[in-house]
């Protein structure tokens, strides 16, 4: 029996950090670790480890990190492909 | 930090569980994603998602593989609330009383196609949590005009702007007399989250509304979605609010607002977005007259 | 037990004996003596189910559809514009593969409000996915509505099931039906294993987006499980008449063995066939008579005569009549009727008739336009 039944996948659209035209940098000589960055990623790509963690091979590079951190701590980057 | 009425205070204390998977179709900086993200921080692993045609459903990504971490049932555009319907009744039956049937809906499905399915959903009592995403347009199919498409905006079927002003979707959802009914926004994790695990730990109906600015469909930079979110509650423009058996309160900055705070001018939202470049300055004007109609009504009625 | 009652009636108990736990439906004439009384069972406690009381009949197909894809056995019932908002969603009931039991009860379409029997409701839903049964008495109603959840629930099948009868000739027409005992019944029916759920500990999702090469493959599953249904049917009703002295398969064939014409029909006009049949074999016509009961799947391969009569009660504009056509070229001497259009009465005596015009090889709108 055949229908539409898919499973949980991370990267299910692929690696999607190809996609990324802006690198973002995390300072963290500068993080006050409020997590903004990290609740506010549409992509769940930053983890809470010590200081975030960005993760590369699925960030898009939207930027919305950099524009919500209270201190600046992060920084967009024109993508070295 | 919690707070004595079990509140989360902090983003540090949301949950770190995760069910919007790293690796979706979202575009970059999609709010309906961070909503998403917040919303099932707080209703957790059981949860049924039931979610009509909307970016959502892209948002999963492909057959045979999904983004989303709990279940959910695709279904018509129109047809989530009675879809829900028949998730809550086989639940019933099934005897599983901690599991919340949640609907995921675009504005679209929620404002327009499916307000019917909604509403006799509400009218009967379904024990469910009704959740519009609403960023003000049709973005699946490319940015028509809905409902809750404010007037003034551009959208690919309304060129030289939407002549009508949006209705008030949460308003007439109130109507029901339903137990919980609420506003939220991208822009306040706490807020957002605090109202989702309060409408868990209820029954019966209950509705939550989430502004999701959109970048392509407003036309800003991918980078603010959050910022725009913000200037629309620091505008006036969008209202938090959460309604506990009817009795109305207001949440936040618009709870500051409505006890004197200065609303910041709204023309420093209009201008952030693309779809509201071809306005006027009477437009403008229009547009102001109507957001202090709209506060003068507020203050008079949460007197 | 034998139990006098209308096919509505009997539709409700059928269900309510099948253990239908979900139960999501909107009324319409004549369906809705169905509804009244399953709500009436259901508020009584006499039957142990959720009853949605939807606000249309779009989200009471969809109802059911989200309580069927939870593991759950439903039910609703229908009929006329009903159907037709439905119609979105029984293409959705048909690729999701849930094997959904309802009742059409077959009426004409507006405008021109006409609460009376057509068929055009059900056959334009005939390419959604669904088993289709016509029903010609009520017994055979209750037989086929619980054979419908064993054949549409086999692993083999997994695809919806519709069961259509006629408006008020039977929807409101009381008939004897031999009721078999409860413990019966569930002995034939076993509880619903679904072939695939929604569930909390194993969170799946169905029917997000899919690409071209998946979805031919999905939907040529459902052509193939249509195909399997044929089988399923057949051993369904011969397990049906073993048990309960009824013999069912996808068609029933009446004194054809012989026959030189035969004339093949569905739903109530088929009992009236029989009657025609029998007057026409007193006068020494070699005449047999089909009864389609199951239209979709199509039984091509139970149709091999070499002169068949078809009289439909429904038509496809601009084609003509639409089994006719569906049988058109796969038998060598071939006539169509559309009769009965809007509830017009199509008594033996009209079949009679029409069998007399096809053997002059007249056929077409019976009686307005026959050539
Ligand atoms: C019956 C029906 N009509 C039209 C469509 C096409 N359609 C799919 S999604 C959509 C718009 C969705 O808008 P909204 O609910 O606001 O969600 P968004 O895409 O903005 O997330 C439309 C018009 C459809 N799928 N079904
Ligand atoms: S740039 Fe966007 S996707 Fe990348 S980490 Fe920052 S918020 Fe997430
Ligand atoms: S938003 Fe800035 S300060 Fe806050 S955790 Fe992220 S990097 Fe650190
Ligand atoms: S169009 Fe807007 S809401 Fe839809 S996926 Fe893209 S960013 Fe998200």
């Amino acid at each position: 029996m055949k229908t539409a039944i898919s499973y949980p996948t991370e990267g299910a659209m692929g690696k999607t950090g190809t996609w990324r035209v802006f690198r973002p940098s995390i300072d963290i000589g500068k993080c006050i670790k409020c997590w903004r960055c990290w609740i506010f990623c549409p992509d769940a790509a930053i983890s809470k480890g010590e200081y975030p963690v960005i993760d590369y091979e699925y960030c898009k590079g939207c930027g919305i990190c950099a524009n919500e951190c209270p201190v600046n701590a992060i920084e967009m980057g024109r993508e070295e492909k | 930090m919690v707070s004595d009425r079990g509140e989360i205070m902090a983003i540090k204390d949301l949950p770190e569980e995760e069910y919007v998977l790293k690796g979706h179709a979202a575009c970059p900086g999609c709010p309906a994603t961070i909503a998403l993200r917040i919303t099932l921080k707080a209703l957790g692993k059981k949860t049924i998602l039931v979610i009509p045609a909307c970016c959502s459903a892209v948002i999963q990504s492909l057959y045979p593989k999904t983004s989303f971490g709990v279940p959910t049932l695709n279904i018509a555009f129109e047809a989530s609330a009675a879809a829900a319907s028949g998730v809550a009744s086989a639940l019933k039956i099934l005897g599983e009383k901690d599991i919340t049937p949640v609907v995921w809906a675009g504005d679209g499905g929620s404002y327009d196609i499916g307000i019917q399915a909604l509403s006799g959903a509400l009218e009967r009592g379904t024990d469910f949590i009704y959740i519009c995403y609403n960023n003000q347009m049709y973005s699946n199919t490319g940015i028509q005009r809905s409902g809750a498409t404010p007037y003034g905006a551009w959208t690919t079927t309304t060129w030289t702007g939407k002549k009508e002003r949006q209705k008030e979707l949460a308003e007439i959802v109130m109507a029901h007399h339903i137990p919980y009914v609420a506003t939220a926004t991208i822009a306040y994790p706490e807020d957002l989250y605090n109202k989702m695990k309060k409408a868990k730990e209820m029954k019966g109906p209950r509705y939550i509304e989430i502004l999701t600015p959109c970048p392509p469909g407003w036309r800003f930079d991918m980078s603010k979605t959050v910022e725009i979110a913000r200037l629309a509650v620091e505008t006036g423009s969008w209202v938090l609010y959460e309604a506990i058996n009817g009795k109305v309160e207001f949440t936040g900055q618009s709870k500051r607002i409505l006890e004197g705070k200065e609303r910041k001018p709204i023309e420093d939202w209009l201008k952030m977005q693309g779809r509201f470049r071809h306005l006027k300055q009477e437009d403008i004007e229009k547009i102001k007259r109507e957001l202090d109609e709209k506060w003068e009504y507020y203050r008079k009625v949460m007197k | 037990m034998i139990v006098i009652d209308t096919a509505n009636h009997i539709s409700a108990l059928a269900a309510k004996m099948a253990r239908a736990r979900v139960i999501a439906a909107y009324p319409i004439t004549p369906q809705t003596t169905v509804v009244e009384k399953l709500a009436e069972y259901v508020e009584s406690g006499e039957l142990d189910a959720e009853f949605i009381r939807v606000e249309s009949e779009h989200s009471a197909m969809t109802a059911c559809i989200a309580a069927e894809a939870m593991g759950v056995r439903t039910f609703t019932a229908t009929a006329s514009h009903g159907l037709l908002l439905m119609h979105e969603m029984l293409h959705w009931a048909g690729l999701a593969r849930l094997p959904i039991v309802m009742v059409n009860v077959n009426r004409a379409i507006g405008p021109g409000w006409n609460i009376w029997s057509d068929a055009n409701d059900s056959m334009a839903q005939r390419d959604t996915g669904w088993l289709h049964f016509y029903c010609s008495s009520n017994q055979e109603v209750y037989d086929s509505i619980i054979m419908a959840y064993k054949i549409a629930e086999s692993q083999e099948v997994m695809l919806p099931a519709m069961i259509c009868y006629d408006g008020f000739i039977l929807s409101h027409t009381s008939m004897p039906v031999e009721v078999p005992e409860q413990s019966k019944i569930d002995e034939f029916l076993p509880e619903f294993k679904p072939a695939w759920k929604i569930d909390v500990e194993n969170p799946i999702t169905h029917g997000n987006i899919v690409e071209p090469h998946y979805y031919a493959r999905i939907r040529y599953d459902m052509q193939v499980a249509m195909e399997r249904a044929k089988k399923i049917i057949e051993e369904v009703g011969e397990e049906w008449g073993k048990k309960f002295g009824r013999d069912y398969g996808l068609v029933q064939e009446y004194k054809c063995e012989d026959a030189d014409y035969v004339i093949l029909t569905m739903a109530s006009m088929a009992a009236e066939a029989k009657v025609a049949v029998d007057e026409l074999r007193n006068k020494g016509e070699k005449v047999g008579l089909v009864n389609l009961r199951t239209h979709r799947p199509m039984p091509f391969e139970r149709l091999k005569y070499d002169k068949i009569i078809v009289i439909e009660r429904a038509v496809s504009f601009g084609l003509g009549g639409i089994v006719y056509n569906e049988l058109k070229g796969r038998v060598p001497e071939l006539y169509g009727f559309i009769a009965g259009i809007g509830g017009m009465d199509v008594s033996y005596r009209d079949i009679e008739r029409m069998y007399e015009l096809a053997k002059e090889g007249k056929d077409g709108w019976y009686p307005i336009e026959v050539k």
